[in-house]
């Protein structure tokens, strides 16, 4: 197996993918998605060639990440998993005490030199931290193994929420979810957990914010506000609306380019791709997106051990979470929660977040045969 | 087995919800896409396409010889949307100065329009401040093209032409009555704009904008200037409340001239009030004195009762009627038809009226149009009182007959005397350039209006009342009139209307004028003294102007009425005229 796939591909770029340990369709998917995002983000952007740069610095180090990654073997992910975990929850515990006000929300901390958002770090940590604790454990848990797994959800995701960053903390949960899920869940425990989740909607209701709540009742209609809550969500379906079968063409967005489409270089850019390459565009770069998410659960398939495969299928469920959330969002399917569109919003911090796993997943991949050998 | 079993269920459950999700997208979109496309783009015009209107260009105004007398100049208008200025109104403090605003009150007017995204903050900017404004540079701050308009000859034909609002409609005068005509179809255009309104784009001219089609008025700027500048000097030398003049051409009803006192500025607009804008040439009611009584002698002559050589007696100056006194100045015994007129007899014109029916009497009133108004179009023309209806006493026919008991607006009076000029042939009134010779109505036989004519020569005569009136080389027909003003329940005692009415030259007439000046305080009233003079120098000066030949060339051997004329147009004369 192991010659079989390093010597009947004897081109130099495959080498040096593998020399980098780097998986060659995923690596390939992931420049060509990122590489339509620096399209897309020049047009939403107003042919801005700075925002392109600083956009390129970024993602020239998120890719640093990615090959940083790949070359940490998995043991090591989880030899480390609990004291990241840890790291993360003591961090998320003083960014509710200590951290900086941004936008109404405490998200970040200032280190002097850097500024960090420990949610972030919460992305990676918690599915590890499940797959962790699950993967010495007998498959399917024990309703026990499966308490502590769930409390060990709980803990960041309500941190998270309290910040507040909804968008962020049901990623959270929905990783760690993911981690469970494959572990194997009885069908007996997934119809409770969801009879719970119902009963606990009120709950939430209860305890979300103002502007959450307000998120929520725009979402069932957004016609009520046209001007207020609803307005983000009404431009966003026009703009997708006005490109048609094909689009409107590169640069040539109305709705964007002349300002109505908020927030468009970053949560709301999938409505300005939407708007210049139509129906056509949009199915192609939901191809290119479904196209990692399923390499990625080939990855988790081909896992030789219980805590990469739980690791690699929770990163890819999530990244497809992640584009559901921001593609629903946008198009008004789901409520307005801050979720950046994957590798393509313009901004740092989730990016590099995401290249990380994905760089997780190479490694999960790159060093099978090592292992075997 | 059950656990492989299991695994693989789970993976068919990944894969199946993994669909699901995409092709909940993928349906999300080909609704917005495919099914709502004609619908939310219909909405995303609606959003950023707007029409604008494209100001026209108003139609000129023209004196009869092409000098213009209103014009349409570009003009910019600086506006601001408040929505785009950044919240330091300080951006704005080199903007007020430059355009000499007071900052503090147009940072207040910001405030109350933080709202909006459109202010005005200075209306018609003349072009070079404009380009100013532009280079400021200042964002939010934009310049309209719009147009002004402008009056060469400013208060001199301000009544006539009237003036149009900051939203180039017209509001008086000729701009009001031909606002149809002047005011151009404004276009309009299709444009882009941007969330904050900015216009980004021209997508379509939709209708270009049609300028309004130019004006030729029967105005002559220069008679124009002359009424103005002589009537301005008796009102000021006079002391007068106000004056109003009329000059027509006798052949056409063309109005030539029509100037008031007091006047404005229509260039500028701060000063505006009624009393100065009211056009009172075709606005006011006098009453119209001794200036009707050649009417009511065509009405005598019209009746066959009497012939322009018969005599009526007058003595002793003064009868009775239903008890109520008609006086003269003083007894002029037996007077000749034409010294009735000529002396302003008033016992003498109540006697020819009570001696025809009161039906002959109030048809050549109503064939003269007292109490009807002339048509004119003139926005506020009033028609003039005249009651044909309400039976009279005795007296009161006498006194209609000399002109007290009813009323008229110069515009009419200048009308009743172009007609007799005109050969008893009435002309509708224009404001309009005539190319074409009007069809006027006989209304009085050639022959009487001519017989009258003679008569009133005579008032501008050394025996007449009028002799001021007189003009240089030329045959001067017309009449005075001195009129009690009136009050409520009689008439005043000490305050009066002077006026003179007439045309020259008489052998054929060209031009007829009424001069009214109302309420002279600085001793004279008599219309002999204060009205005629006014005649005399802008007849004088248009018979010049319009190239009209003289009638009465002595040649060297003038009468003695010539060089009292000549002494009386030295400004020296004290000589007594009568009413």
């Amino acid at each position: 197996m192991r010659a079989d796939y390093f010597e009947s591909n004897d081109t130099g770029r495959l080498k040096l993918f593998q020399s980098l340990r780097l998986d060659p369709p995923l690596t390939m998917a992931l420049l060509l998605l990122t590489a339509c995002g620096l399209g897309i983000l020049y047009s939403a952007g107003s042919q801005n060639i700075d925002l392109i740069f600083r956009q390129l610095t970024r993602l020239s180090l998120a890719f640093g990440v990615m090959v940083l990654m790949a070359q940490i073997p998995p043991q090591n992910f989880r030899l480390w998993a609990p004291w990241i975990f840890l790291l993360g929850i003591v961090l998320l515990t003083s960014v509710l005490v200590f951290g900086d006000v941004g936008k109404g929300a405490k998200r970040w901390l200032d280190f002097g030199v850097v500024r960090f958002q420990p949610s972030e770090m919460m992305k990676l940590a918690a599915p590890m931290m499940v797959a962790w604790f699950l993967a010495d454990k007998p498959l399917p848990p024990s309703f026990k193994h499966l308490a502590v797994a769930l409390i060990l959800v709980i803990m960041p995701t309500m941190l998270i929420a309290k910040q507040p960053d909804l968008g962020t903390s049901l990623l959270i949960a929905a990783a760690g979810f993911f981690v469970i899920y494959f572990a194997g869940l009885k069908w007996r425990v997934l119809a409770g957990f969801a009879v719970l989740v119902a009963a606990m909607t009120p709950l939430v209701w209860h305890y979300m914010h103002d502007y959450q709540r307000r998120r929520v009742l725009t979402f069932l209609n957004p016609e009520n506000d046209p001007l207020g809550s609803g307005y983000h969500i009404i431009q966003s379906k026009i703009a997708i609306g006005s490109g048609g079968l094909y689009g409107k063409g590169w640069l040539n967005g109305t709705q964007s380019h002349l300002d109505f489409l908020p927030e468009r270089s970053t949560d709301f850019i999938f409505a300005v791709f939407a708007e210049e390459f139509g129906f056509i565009g949009v199915i192609v770069l939901l191809a290119l997106y479904v196209f990692i998410v399923i390499r990625g659960l080939v990855i988790a398939s081909q896992a030789q051990d219980s805590f990469g495969r739980l690791l690699a299928g929770s990163l890819s469920l999530t990244f497809l979470v992640y584009l559901f959330v921001n593609v629903g969002m946008v198009s008004g399917l789901l409520p307005v929660v801050g979720v950046p569109l994957p590798l393509v919003s313009y901004g740092g911090t989730s990016m590099v977040t995401l290249m990380a796993g994905f760089g997780m997943l190479m490694s999960i991949q790159s060093h099978r045969r090592l292992l075997r050998q | 087995m059950v656990e492989k079993q299991q695994f693989v269920f789970r993976r068919v459950v990944i894969i199946g919800l993994f669909f699901l999700a995409a092709c909940a997208l993928l349906w999300r979109a080909f609704d917005l896409h495919i099914s709502s496309q004609v619908f939310l783009q219909k909405q995303g015009d609606a959003r950023h396409i707007r029409t604008v209107a494209i100001s026209a260009h108003r139609g000129n105004i023209y004196d009869r010889n092409g000098e213009p007398l209103a014009i349409s100049t570009p003009v910019d208008s600086v506006w601001i949307n408040p929505q785009q200025l950044d919240s330091k109104s300080e951006a704005l403090q080199p903007l007020a100065d430059l355009l000499q605003l007071n900052f503090t009150k147009l940072e207040k007017r910001l405030q109350e329009n933080a709202s909006r995204e459109f202010m005005y903050v200075k209306r018609r900017v003349q072009p070079d401040l404009a380009e100013q404004v532009k280079n400021l540079a200042i964002e939010g701050v934009y310049l309209q093209r719009e147009y002004q308009r402008f009056y060469p000859t400013g208060e001199v034909s301000a009544h006539v032409l009237g003036f149009t609002n900051v939203d180039d409609k017209g509001q008086e005068g000729v701009e009001l009555s031909y606002e149809a005509f002047l005011a151009g179809k404004p276009g309009a255009k299709k444009i882009i704009r941007d969330r904050l309104g900015r216009a980004v784009d021209d997508v379509e001219k939709i209708q270009s904008a049609q300028p309004g089609q130019d004006l030729t008025v029967s105005i002559d700027k220069r008679l124009q200037y002359l009424a103005y500048r002589s009537l301005k000097s008796a009102m000021q030398k006079h002391k007068a409340k106000s004056a109003s003049a009329v000059v027509m051409d006798v052949r056409t009803g063309e109005v030539l001239a029509m100037v008031n006192q007091p006047s404005f500025n229509p260039n500028d607009r701060s000063d505006l009030r009624p009393e100065k804008t009211r056009n009172r040439a075709v606005t006011d009611l006098y009453e119209p004195g001794s200036t009707i009584k050649p009417v009511t002698m065509l009405a005598a002559l019209d009746s066959g009762k009497w012939k322009a050589t018969d005599f009526v007696g007058t003595a002793p100056g003064y009868m009775r009627l239903n008890g109520a006194p008609i006086k003269d100045i003083r007894n002029f015994g037996w007077l000749s038809l034409p010294a009735v007129i000529y002396k302003s007899s008033n016992v003498g014109i109540s006697k020819l009226a009570l001696s025809i029916s009161q039906e002959q009497q109030w048809h050549i009133y109503r064939q003269f149009g007292l109490g009807q108004s002339t048509d004119s179009g003139f926005p506020g023309e009033t028609a003039g009182h005249f009651d044909y209806y309400k039976p009279v006493t005795d007296f009161e026919r006498a006194t209609l007959a000399f002109g007290y008991g009813m009323s008229v607006t110069p515009l009419q009076l200048t009308r009743i005397y172009a007609t007799i000029a005109n050969h008893g042939v009435m002309n509708p009134v224009s404001f309009l350039k005539q190319t074409n010779k009007p069809e006027g109505e006989q209304i009085v036989a050639a022959k009487i209006a001519k017989e009258v004519s003679v008569m009133m020569e005579k008032t501008v005569s050394s025996k007449g009342t009028g002799i001021r009136a007189g003009v240089i080389n030329y045959r001067v027909a017309g009449k005075t009139g001195t009129v009690h003003k009136p009050k409520a329940g009689g008439y005043e005692e000490d305050s009066y209307q002077s006026v003179f009415a007439g045309f020259a030259p008489a052998s054929d007439p060209r031009l007829a004028m009424v001069v009214v000046i109302d309420e002279p305080t600085a001793g004279e009233y008599y219309g002999g003294r204060v009205a005629a003079p006014v005649f005399s120098n802008v007849m004088m000066n248009a018979m010049r102007l319009l190239d009209i030949a003289p009638d009465k060339l002595n040649l060297g051997k003038n009468t003695r009425a010539d060089k009292k004329q000549a002494v009386l147009s030295d400004n020296s004369g004290s000589v007594g005229g009568r009413v």
